[in-house]
């Protein structure tokens, strides 16, 4: 069974997959070191640091010589560490991240397969990486690791609820799973505009997903100190490290693809390949660069204000927007009247963020029977 | 292997949970130090803590009673070395008051600058810490540091170091402030205003920052003077206690300023209090420059080597973190015979326990941080 590789026509269909298999492994591990360097970069901007100067021209070899050092590093197992699961936890973190790549389109035509159920399949692969958070932390025999562990499989499930429903909202209004399609449909306006409620739940559930601050609980540095890697080096917490970034990577690529129109908006399916994977760069760039931005300002929530908002803010919410959507498509209302919900979700969720927040601060103290004992 | 199975039905029961113990610190990256607290929870709420002092300890007091009045001036910096000059300040007047010294206007008021700067430097590094332990990523830190550091550069102006100023004396300072001394404190108030309004702008109103210490950490009144807690601590639970206005000393009298009091006595009104202290503090500051007037800064006869008539003395002042006294007592001769640091950190701290339990985990990081210990001090 032959097929069409970049033009190449005549190309074995394993052959053919194998070879956009490795572009895709190789092109990835590039793309995660220069995003930590261009964090640690950014971030340092925010900070008023430089960030990493000495290592090549302005730094840029720092993410290389860590990869190096980290090569370099012994493999450490703690004594009672659970050697078969300790070691595997790795690659079921690590593997899914780069599995998901299969159906993201960079470009019109360009992806590795197109899947008809791409987004659903993309979701679905990218959330396996729980199992490996829970693993690393179960096997690794220690208590900080368990608590960040069982931390992070609270909250990865909690937030992949909200997550997928506002990407059925896109789904129901595109009638299509299939990511180059939905993509493509977006050539004059994108879905941010119809669905900007699904946008914004869809991004307070990545950085959710992504354990990127304010939701960095599992691996809080100031309390769990690291979380499930606290008892990894070397190589195998590089490849976490690895796989955070790539899971950023994908997440954001996948917010461009159905939120923002991807490659095609607004420049269309005729524009040159360069143009569309130019666009979409831009825009995966611009939302990496805003979780960067999020992450620098904000403090780190506390686990019950994190489940509390999933189950009784983002997810009555991401239902009740299905709802609305599925009746103004059956009854095949205008598609302004779409907005009308989107728009009264987010009145609702800056209304429930600015004031919502229950607080019971302690009653106020008796003062004149203080202030006498104290002159007393 | 096989085990002699216990005779009970299974599941007759419900399932059995036991409380985790997890120890935190003595290196942990937010226990302040080499403090160490076990906590004991249940999930993620903490049952009990049990704190663990005296990784510090290096006898500091004891130290002091084996050298002369002047030596044991470096002993406060490295006691309490965040507010070193509100420690030697204590010292300072401790042995003033049993050798019978007083030091002239001009010293003073420069002791009362330096002071006041200090608990500047130090409420910032508080903002910073607290900050790291809420969880904003360094960014907290790195803008409180910018403005400490314009703080610190003062200090090594004047004292020559930027750690262990050992620059006051009894009965004065070691020596003249540089020229443009005034002009350099000037300086560094305007950019500190920069700082406490840019921090206060990135932390106070930020609604996750306020979610995560609004109600958590609360002391009431009662408890608070029960512990014996003082400074911020004391004051955000309500009590207007602050030794610079119950028992003025220097010329705290001349200056006008508020005591900054919380009301609810959480973790938000204890770093809300500090916030407002050091704009208090700048408010002092600016009028002890217009007092400071040329004059000399010992007196007259001051012995080369200071010796004390037999007694005994107890001299407290306000530092950042609250009551910092000294209790000297002297048989004559050229040293302390009993030297005792009372620490506002030890007190203050004491307290954590009452504040922990019943909270999250993340909480007790926050609690602990909002007492805002320094190790050293607590441990001597």
């Amino acid at each position: 069974m032959n097929t069409e590789l970049f033009g190449f026509p005549t190309v074995n269909v394993w052959v053919d997959a194998i070879i956009r298999l490795h572009l895709i492994v190789g092109l990835m591990t590039v793309v995660v070191m220069g995003l930590i360097y261009i964090e640690r970069k950014i971030i340092a901007r925010f900070q008023m640091r430089l960030g990493p100067t000495r290592t090549g021209p302005l730094g840029l070899l720092q993410s290389l010589a860590d990869a190096l050092k980290l090569l370099g590093k012994e493999d450490l197992r703690p004594r009672n560490a659970d050697p078969l699961i300790f070691e595997f936890a790795v690659y079921f973190v690590f593997v899914p991240v780069f599995m998901a790549f299969v159906a993201i389109p960079f470009a019109f035509d360009w992806n590795v397969r197109v899947l008809e159920l791409g987004l659903f399949y993309v979701i679905a692969i990218s959330s396996v990486n729980v199992v490996g958070w829970v693993m690393a932390g179960w096997s690794s025999d220690n208590r900080y690791a368990m608590i960040g562990a069982l931390r992070a499989a609270a909250q990865g499930i909690s937030y992949e609820v909200p997550l997928i429903l506002a990407v059925l909202a896109v789904a129901m209004v595109a009638g299509s799973l299939n990511l180059n399609e939905i993509t493509g449909q977006q050539g004059h306006i994108p879905y941010i505009v119809w669905q900007p409620l699904a946008f914004a739940i869809f991004y307070v559930a990545m950085l959710a997903e992504l354990n990127r601050s304010p939701f960095d609980i599992p691996i809080g540095e100031s309390e769990v100190v690291g979380g499930p890697f606290i008892e990894y080096s070397g190589i195998r917490w590089s490849m976490f490290f690895l796989a955070e970034y790539a899971g950023l990577f994908i997440l954001c690529l996948l917010a461009s693809a159905v939120f923002l129109g991807g490659w095609a908006w607004p420049l269309g399916e005729d524009a040159g390949v360069l143009w569309q994977v130019a666009l979409t760069s831009a825009k995966t760039g611009l939302l990496i660069f805003s979780v960067f931005w999020v992450r620098v300002t904000v403090p780190r929530m506390r686990i019950d204000q994190l489940m509390g908002f999933s189950w009784k803010v983002l997810m009555p919410l991401s239902f009740a927007l299905i709802l609305a959507n599925g009746l103004i498509l059956v009854y095949e209302w205008p598609d302004v009247f779409l907005l009308i919900p989107n728009v009264l979700g987010l009145v609702l969720l800056y209304v429930v963020v600015e004031h919502g927040v229950t607080r019971r601060r302690p009653r106020r103290l008796a003062r004149p029977a203080l202030e006498a004992e104290a002159a007393s | 292997m096989t085990t002699a199975v216990p005779d009970t039905p299974a599941f007759d029961h419900e399932f059995e949970t036991q409380d985790l113990m997890i120890n935190m610190g003595p290196q942990h990256p937010s226990t302040h130090g080499v403090f160490r607290m076990v906590l004991t929870i249940d999930g993620e709420l903490v049952t009990d803590v049990t704190p663990h002092i005296g990784y510090m300890h290096r006898g500091a007091e004891k130290l002091c009673e084996t050298m002369d009045y002047r030596q044991g001036i470096g002993y406060m910096d490295r006691t309490e070395y965040l507010a070193n000059f509100n420690a030697e300040l204590s010292y300072v007047m401790a042995v003033e008051q049993l050798a019978e010294l007083e030091a002239p206007e001009r010293a003073q008021w420069v002791r009362m600058i330096l002071c006041e700067l200090n608990r500047l430097s130090s409420h910032f590094m508080f903002l910073g810490a607290f900050g790291t332990d809420v969880g904003v990523f360094g960014t907290a830190f790195t803008y409180a540091f910018r403005e400490r550091e314009f703080i610190q550069d003062l200090f090594e102006e004047v004292a020559g170091d930027r750690l262990m100023f050992a620059y006051f004396r009894a009965g004065g300072l070691a020596w003249e402030v540089p020229g443009n001394f005034e002009a350099r404190v000037r300086e560094t108030l305007e950019l500190s205003r920069r700082g406490i309004k840019d921090l206060d702008g990135l932390m106070t109103q930020n609604e996750i920052f306020r979610a995560r210490t609004e109600g958590v950490g609360h002391l009431s009144a009662e408890d608070a003077l029960d512990w014996g807690a003082s400074g911020p601590t004391l004051r955000a639970s309500g009590v207007p206690m602050d030794i610079r206005k119950d028992e003025p000393y220097l010329f705290y009298d001349q200056v006008e300023f508020d005591v900054i009091t919380g009301e609810h006595g959480d973790v938000f009104d204890r770093f809300q209090c500090r916030v407002n202290e050091m704009w208090q503090s700048i408010r002092i500051i600016e009028q002890c420059l217009e007092r400071l007037e040329p004059g000399p800064i010992v007196p007259d006869r001051l012995p080369r080597m200071l010796r004390t008539p037999p007694g005994e003395v107890y001299c407290r002042t306000e530092a950042p973190r609250g009551e910092y006294g000294i209790y000297l007592v002297s048989k004559g001769g050229n040293r302390p015979h009993r030297l005792k640091i009372r620490s506002a950190c030890l007190s203050n701290l004491q307290a954590l326990r009452d504040m922990t339990i019943g909270g999250y985990v993340a909480d007790a990081v926050v609690v602990l941080g909002s007492l805002d210990i320094v190790l050293c001090e607590v441990d001597r």
